[in-house]
């Protein structure tokens, strides 16, 4: 209907007002991708073993919170369910923190110790999918004090993966110390660091238990259950169940599909590998603050970014008040200057989430290698951010068209 | 006799309220026939400007009869005279262009309104215009390129573009220098002769009243009328125009 698209044409012509806007919404743009890209980033840290673990039905102690601070349970109960109809298999991981070594430490100020998460697995079973724990690898465990160490593990444990090379091409193997113990490093595979462990060591569970010597080889924290090709989930979730000693609990503020994957019987807390995952997730996301700082974090981006682009409409709209005012004279009705700066709001939020989005795209790089957190731009983060920034110029422009109003063509006369 | 342009029949206008209500207008009545130019003389503060807004349809009419282009004003709603204005062609004190636009895409504004043009009759009316007002080399330009006068020649373009009915200008030589308000008033009457408009002009400069085929003096927001064709202009004009 409209030739002259005035909305573009003003903005255009203030060539340092739309630099400058452009730089205020890009900034904003750029803050609410960081901090929702680190949330996620630790979100995704979090469950990432949780993903990898092949297996259908997840045991765990009521008593456990999150991996950094499982709680262990009789392996009788696991061991117990080996004999239903649908059970294929099942597997024992044990989790624990040792202390461990740098073997190329180099001198104070550095410590030559750090916390490690170590995971012991029977090498026996196929129980996890990451790269580099092969059948090959898990032969290697067996054997007495080997263990595989994992290469996206934080940098302050020792470079680790380049000496690994280096060594093994001059046919050795590296040796340090966990926890006090002795081990060899047998070969590399890939989980990555978390906010909650900053580097991880995978042996047999044979060998995790001659590093924690305290440890009891009866007491896991982990049960794996794997079920049998084409089994069904519902009614091998309810085999368990009555397989399982001990009252069944569900926790009430579930919903009822929700309490199918999630319940507990006696001491055991029996999840489907989903659930796994999402009590992982929910864990960090409403448990602890780290959800809720990045979460406000986003919103504070949000917020610079109403303000900066109502101020760059604001004077935009006060210096064309005279012009407006023309234009109602001449017979324009509100309705079109409304839509005039509505339409300045759409065209500066796109203009300056382009420049946003390839700033957080280079920060995310920089930040995936410096810390090893699987920070990447995702499209569901993209469309996120894009939508924020939508309505944040328009919210800012529903501000701004207040001042149109103002535009009063009976006192240009 | 066909209908008048304006008729105006004892128009009364306020400002304020209360006690600090004031009269502006006093019983205002004339009539401008299809095709008149009317230029409306008198000092600051007699009531010309606020007359000129009422016939703009820029304010409601308070009270008596105010009849444009046949529409009548008095209780008006907001629409009936948003829809009136776009049959008006403004032209201000200030030029009132706008900034952004290049004077061909300002003259082409007040034809935007006009949705049964194409955008290639629009452009090419706006150009025609810019023309006939002597502008032809400035079509590209921004306005803050143009010299004062020939801002005015714009704003006149894009009064007169769409063809109005009625052209209301509020002390158009007010910012020029004698030679251009002159040369602006000449091409005003000019063209809206050819095109049959009637104007209606608020001024204080007394060196462009000839072009006015009748004189309208407010004093004390009451007008008195003149004929210039039977009759000289009064002194009291001329004096306090």
């Amino acid at each position: 209907m409209f030739v002259i698209p005035l909305a573009w044409l003003q903005l255009k012509r203030e060539r340092v007002r739309l630099l400058i806007a452009i730089a205020g919404i890009g900034f904003a743009v750029f803050l609410m991708f960081v901090q929702l890209g680190f949330r996620d980033a630790l979100f995704n840290s979090a469950i990432r073993f949780h993903e990898n673990v092949k297996g259908d039905i997840m045991l765990l102690s009521t008593r456990s919170n999150s991996l950094i601070s499982i709680q262990s349970f009789p392996q009788r109960r696991l061991y117990g369910l080996l004999g239903l109809e649908t059970v294929e298999n099942i597997s024992p991981v044990y989790v624990g923190f040792g202390l461990w070594k740098n073997p190329f430490w180099e001198e104070l100020p550095k410590s030559q110790t750090r916390q490690i998460m170590v995971l012991g697995v029977d090498p026996n079973d196929d129980v996890l999918s990451v790269s580099g724990y092969d059948a090959a690898a898990r032969k290697l465990l067996k054997i007495e004090d080997r263990i595989l160490f994992d290469k996206q593990s934080r940098a302050e444990f020792g470079p680790i993966p380049t000496k690994f090379e280096e060594y093994q091409k001059q046919g050795k193997s590296i040796v340090t110390e966990i926890s006090d113990r002795k081990v060899t490093i047998d070969g590399l595979f890939e989980l990555g660091a978390s906010f909650g462990a900053d580097g991880n060591v995978l042996t047999s569970e044979s060998n995790f238990l001659r590093i924690f010597t305290r440890r009891d080889r009866g007491e896991i924290n982990i049960g794996i259950v794997k079920l049998k090709q084409g089994a069904d989930l519902y009614k091998s979730l309810e085999a368990v169940r009555r397989a399982l000693p001990g009252a069944y609990r569900v926790n009430r503020l579930l919903k009822p599909e929700e309490a199918r994957e999630d319940f507990i019987v006696g001491e055991i807390r029996v999840l489907t590998k989903k659930a796994f995952v999402e009590v992982e997730r929910k864990y960090w996301q409403n448990s602890t603050s780290i959800g809720f700082i990045f979460t406000l974090g986003a919103v504070i981006g949000f917020l610079v970014g109403i303000v900066i682009v109502y101020q760059i409409l604001y004077t935009d709209v006060s210096d064309h008040l005279p012009e407006y005012a023309t234009l109602k004279a001449m017979g324009y009705k509100n309705r079109y200057l409304l839509k005039v700066v509505f339409q300045e709001a759409l065209i500066l939020s796109v203009m300056g989430f382009i420049p946003g989005f390839l700033l957080s795209n280079g920060m995310y790089t920089l930040t995936r290698n410096a810390t090893a957190l699987p920070l990447a731009m995702t499209t569901d983060r993209t469309f996120t951010v894009f939508c924020l920034a939508v309505m944040m110029c328009v919210i800012s422009g529903a501000i701004a068209v207040r001042k149109v109003q103002e535009a009063d063509p009976a006192d240009i006369f | 006799m066909t209908e008048p342009i304006i008729s105006i029949a004892g128009v009364n206008h306020y400002f304020g309220s209360g006690n600090l209500r004031k009269q502006i207008l006093f019983g205002a009545t004339t009539i401008v026939e299809p095709g008149e130019v009317v230029i409306m003389t008198g000092p600051s503060g007699s009531g010309k400007t606020t007359l000129l807004t009422l016939i703009g349809a820029l304010r409601s009419t308070q009270e008596g009869s105010l009849k444009v282009l046949g529409q009548e004003l008095l209780n008006s709603s907001e629409a009936v005279r948003v829809a009136l204005r776009r049959n008006i062609g403004y032209i201000f004190q200030a030029h009132n262009l706008l900034k952004s636009l290049t004077t061909t895409q300002n003259v082409m504004m007040s034809l935007e309104l006009h949705t049964h043009l194409s955008a290639k009759e629009r452009e090419e009316m706006a150009k025609d215009m810019l023309a006939a007002v002597g502008l032809s080399d400035q079509m590209a330009k921004y306005t803050d390129q143009l010299s004062g006068g020939q801002k005015q020649r714009v704003a006149i373009a894009r009064a007169l573009v769409s063809n109005p009915k009625l052209i209301l200008a509020d002390e158009p030589t007010a910012a020029l220098d004698k030679k251009s308000g002159r040369d602006a008033v000449e091409i005003m009457r000019k063209l809206a002769k050819e095109r049959g408009s009637a104007v209606m002009l608020v001024t204080h400069d007394n060196r462009i009243l000839d072009v006015a085929d009748r004189l309208i003096h407010m004093e004390d927001g009451m007008l008195e009328s003149y004929d210039l064709e039977t009759e000289a202009a009064p002194e009291k004009a001329i004096a306090l125009g």
